[in-house]
């Protein structure tokens, strides 16, 4: 393998040395690792095609074919990562991006660039997705062995990284549009890979729609950006007008509202992250893939990449709320409490996923840009880790269910046990593991701490803190009921579990020690335990020093926040730990039964905590309120409309058009307001407006050309209005 | 000549089309009707073409009768498809995307 | 329904060339006609014969406007080929050859509707924007100015059309064919 990725860099650089057309000719040279950084994500293109093309022909049937092509890229990231520390120390004065561009396109006047931009995000993004691809190449040619589309399933796998480091090297809003893109397709592959069951080819669709609703928020923002900046898809050159205070605030509040629809369809924020969870429905490496380095991060990075904008849409400097940080907060704290209820392994990591990106987002939010990065970095190895060692799990049980078919497996199964335990921890954010260290920063940077000192954030987001703080008890309340479930207790499943094989467990051993090291790339300034030259390392080299960046502040760490933030993970962890390894452990020996058949102890005896634990499992209605009551309030009463009008027609009374778009308005009145209002939001049950939704189906005829008919007389309508409109 | 009339022509053979879109039942009376609405646009196109003196209404009037043929191709493909699953080809019977 | 054309073709008497405003009412009267027939017949083939009418009256005003390429093929591609593939394919259907009758009155009236709504829409829009534009054709256009526009100007979408009747080949062929 090492030999095949040696050979093809060789070719590589044979290529590189010859005069290439687009290569940069009048720029100033950065190294030939940031100069061809294209070739990053052009090998994983590469080999997407030649598995496709003869991957069945190969001896592993193209899997080595992928895992060559992503570990040169690899190679070639680290390398950039390399260059770009010594291109950073380089310039004391701020830091120029590697920007390279070639003439793509001109139309209408305007000159479309293709090109490349290579900053301390970018690098570092490189290096965390080729990194988690590797590994999960190397995982799956265990993980998927003997699947009827194994060289299906690689191809997809390398053309998934592909498009994610074309969406990150992207150096304008045009190729950004491109990459997004092509990473929601692939996941829609391959979440659907196993197409034979109906849940999962539903699960596919789900996350492409949702995804779909806020690729409009995209387009429209790109294109309100494009016009606002003076013309230019150029990230660059966008984030410097609105830096030099050249675009209109209005413009940058709505473009920058448009993108967070965007960014809350693809990183699962709240109210649009329902198709996160049944994406599970896919292979677990993809899983792994999905969740730590590529399609949710796309909406993370895409904010940090285009900071200017938020920054002054949202007004993040000197607020105290904005509404990208609350709908982080609200994300983090009500998607961890959804990883509660929920006894499929994979969907408790996909909730605690959602969580944790809304620790991102809101980092965002406050101004704590750095620390959104370094969260993003870490949580990539650790959630990495967790989402292998689940997969790793599951591979010996046959099952994803914790309730059923796990427990006790810490001693059939010590290596993911130890790996997954070093996973668990650094996700509940206890010092020194990587997760403690970013998440405390993130905490820090809300600038709400006053205590003893306090810090200096941009602002003083007080409810962002609290609001995070609670997450963090919660989030390690539900890592202990995961750890009690699947490794605790006794083993409730059927067969003869087993530990799994070396290319399961190397990755994760690679990825729990970088779950242990992570943290230390970004200790913070002024840390008495730690030598001076290696603080804060990790901001030094990925925070633009530039006229692209916004003048953020730095928030300063202090000893009580970290003290008080751990003691806060601990109480969670520990009334968790008390309740299952005390309480449950206790009970289910005592009556003699299974953990299954006991009864689930105060959440079962009614009143209010039966009441939040029913609203958990049904996960807050939101799937009922999009299927049960959106979808079908919309399509009900148009199906009516037209039902009626055609009674009318038979009547001969054609001309009450007006009698009925008042009905058409009631029947939304009914359906919508009432149902939706009163039914759902107040009274918390989808169950009244599915019966309505249920009456509402019978009025839906399915006839095509009635549909046409519709759809002529609506347009037709719509003509007609405009002619008035513009005649007068 | 005046432009009017020849637009006007196309406008009434367009809702000629439309009708028979929205009221025959058979597939292939439906596809017919496609035709002549296409066609009425054709002879926008032209007679545009031929009032700006412009080359691109009759280019792209070309080119809407190229479709015109892939489209025919495509949808008798179709009705042939329904015909054999359901010996029918009513499209009043086609329903299902009944919700 | 015709009135209109006829109303326009007659407020353009008072023009120097007679005879082309008396052949586009004629014709236009044919086509109006017979697409009335075509989309009203209970019969299938004939519905496809009154439809031969309507692309033949089709291209005589290709003619009538001075584009005689788009003329020609009009007649090859659509009354050669295309009426071709629809007599096939009422062969192939084993549609009813005598009965289409029961054409819902509801469906009917709803499409009327809709169509006459359509009419008056873009009667008024026509009628307001162009109301006696006059439409001088001094010399037919020639074929090579179509083709240098297609293969220089249009060569992209030329390019793009050729693609498509590739793939609506292979699409015919993928969907139609047996299991």
């Amino acid at each position: 393998m090492i030999a095949s990725a040696g050979s093809i860099l060789a070719a590589v650089l044979a290529a590189a040395e010859e005069p290439v057309a687009h290569g940069p000719s009048s720029v100033a040279s950065a190294g030939f690792f940031l100069d061809y950084a294209w070739l990053i994500p052009l090998l994983p293109a590469l080999s997407f095609a030649g598995i496709l093309l003869f991957g069945k022909r190969l001896p592993r049937k193209g899997s080595e074919l992928g895992i060559a092509a992503v570990g040169g890229s690899f190679v070639l990231a680290v390398g950039a990562v390399i260059t770009w520390i010594g291109h950073r120390d380089d310039s004391h004065e701020g830091v120029q991006a590697v920007h390279r561009t070639v003439g793509w396109l001109r139309s209408g006047g305007v000159e479309y660039d293709a090109g490349i931009l290579l900053d301390g995000l970018s690098v570092m993004m490189l290096f965390v997705v080729t990194a988690v691809s590797l590994l999960v190449h190397i995982y799956s040619t265990d993980y998927v062995a003997g699947d009827a589309r194994y060289t299906h399933f690689f191809a997809f796998l390398s053309l998934f990284t592909a498009a994610m480091l074309f969406f990150v090297l992207s150096d304008n809003l045009l190729q950004m549009i491109v990459g997004w893109e092509l990473v929601g397709v692939c996941s829609f592959v391959l979440i659907g890979h196993w197409w034979e069951h109906k849940e999962n080819s539903d699960a596919a669709l789900k996350a492409f729609f949702t995804n779909r609703v806020g690729d409009i928020g995209l387009l429209v923002g790109v294109s309100i950006l494009f016009f606002a900046a003076g013309g230019t898809f150029d990230t660059l050159r966008i984030s410097e007008r609105i830096n030099a205070g050249d675009v209109s605030h209005t413009a940058l509040v709505v473009a920058s509202l448009c993108l967070l629809a965007a960014v809350m369809s693809k990183s699962g924020q709240f109210i649009l992250h329902t198709w996160l969870p049944d994406a599970m429905a896919g292979p677990t490496p993809v899983s792994a893939l999905i969740h730590a380095a590529t399609m949710v991060v796309a909406g993370i990075y895409m904010v940090a990449r285009l900071y200017p904008v938020f920054w002054e849409g949202m007004s993040i400097g000197g607020s105290s709320i904005n509404v990208l940080a609350l709908v982080g907060a609200v994300t983090l704290l009500f998607g961890g409490m959804l990883a509660f209820t929920q006894n499929d392994i994979k969907k408790v990591l996909a909730y605690s996923t959602v969580s944790q990106l809304g620790y991102m987002v809101m980092a965002l939010g406050v101004g704590a840009w750095t620390a959104a990065m370094f969260h993003l970095f870490t949580h990539a190895f650790f959630k990495a880790c967790l989402f292998l060692g689940s997969g790793s799990v599951s591979h010996a049980v046959h099952s994803f269910d914790m309730k059923n078919d796990m427990g006790g497996l810490r001693k059939v199964m010590p290596h993911t046990y130890r790996t997954f335990m070093v996973a668990t921890v650094a996700l509940m954010g206890l010092p020194p593991l990587a997760g403690f260290w970013s998440k405390d920063e993130i905490l820090a940077g809300t600038g709400g701490w006053g205590l003893f000192g306090g810090t200096h954030g941009n602002g003083n987001y007080i409810l962002m803190l609290v609001m995070g703080m609670v997450g963090a008890a919660v989030t390690a309340a539900y890592m202990t009921r995961v750890v009690y479930l699947t490794f605790f207790g006794t083993y409730r499943g059927h067969g003869h579990p087993h530990e799994s094989g070396p290319r399961i467990l190397g990755p994760l051993y690679v990825l729990a020690f970088f779950a242990v090291v992570a943290g230390l790339f970004n200790m913070p300034k002024g840390f008495q335990l730690w030598p001076e030259a290696w603080q804060e390392r990790f901001g030094h080299y990925v925070e633009p020093v530039a006229a692209y960046f916004p003048a953020i502040g730095h928030a300063k760490p202090s000893w009580s926040l970290a003290i008080v933030s751990v003691l806060v993970a601990l109480i969670g962890a520990g009334l968790a730990w008390r309740y299952y390894f005390k309480g449950v452990q206790s009970r289910s020996q005592a009556a003699g039964a299974s953990l299954t058949e006991i009864d689930d102890g105060p959440v079962s005896r009614g009143g209010l905590p039966k009441a939040v634990h029913t609203a958990l499992v049904n996960k807050y209605y939101f799937d009922h309120l999009y299927t049960g009551v959106i979808v079908k309030a919309v399509k009900g009463p148009l199906a009516k409309a037209v039902y009626w009008s055609n009674q009318r027609i038979i009547d001969g009374a054609v001309n009450q058009a007006g009698r009925q778009s008042v009905a058409a308005g009631r029947a939304v009145y009914d359906h919508v307001d009432q149902g939706l209002i009163d039914n759902v939001i107040v009274d918390g049950s989808g169950r009244a407006s599915d019966g309505a939704g249920e009456g509402l189906r019978t009025m839906q005829t399915g006839k095509v050309q009635q549909y046409a008919a519709i759809l002529f007389a609506a347009a037709t309508v719509l003509a007609g209005v405009f002619i008035l409109v513009l005649s007068i | 000549m005046i432009l009017n009339q020849f637009l006007l022509l196309a406008a009434v053979l367009f809702c000629i089309g439309v009708y028979g879109v929205l009221a025959r039942r058979n597939g292939i009376m439906v596809l017919m009707s496609v035709e002549i609405i296409l066609n009425s646009v054709n002879i926008n196109l032209v007679a545009f073409g031929a009032f700006r003196d412009n080359v691109a209404g009759e280019v792209f009037a070309l080119f809407v009768i190229a479709v015109a043929a892939a489209e025919v191709g495509i949808g008798l493909a179709i009705v042939l498809l329904i015909y054999r699953n359901r010996r029918s080809i009513d499209l009043t019977e086609a329903d299902l995307l009944k919700g | 329904m015709t009135s209109p054309v006829v109303l326009a073709a007659a407020a353009s008497g008072g023009d120097l060339f007679v005879a082309q405003n008396v052949f586009f009412g004629v014709i236009a009267l044919v086509m109006v006609v017979s697409a009335l027939r075509c989309v009203t017949t209970s019969n299938v083939v004939h519905a496809a014969l009154w439809l031969v009418l309507v692309l033949a009256g089709a291209a005589a005003q290709f003619i009538l406007l001075g584009s005689e390429f788009v003329a020609v093929t009009q007649v090859l591609v659509y009354i050669g080929a295309i009426i071709v593939l629809f007599l096939f394919g009422i062969m192939l259907t084993k549609a009813s050859m005598g009965d289409d009758d029961s054409v819902a009155t509801e469906k009917r009236l709803m499409a009327s509707l809709v169509a006459v709504l359509l009419a008056v829409v873009m009667g008024v829009a026509l009628l307001d924007s162009y109301s006696d534009t006059r439409l001088v054709i001094d010399e037919p256009q020639r074929f090579g100015a179509v083709s240098d526009a297609i293969f220089s100007q249009y060569i992209v979408a030329f390019e793009a059309v050729s693609v498509l009747l590739l793939a609506a080949l292979i699409g015919a062929i993928v969907v139609a064919r047996k299991e």
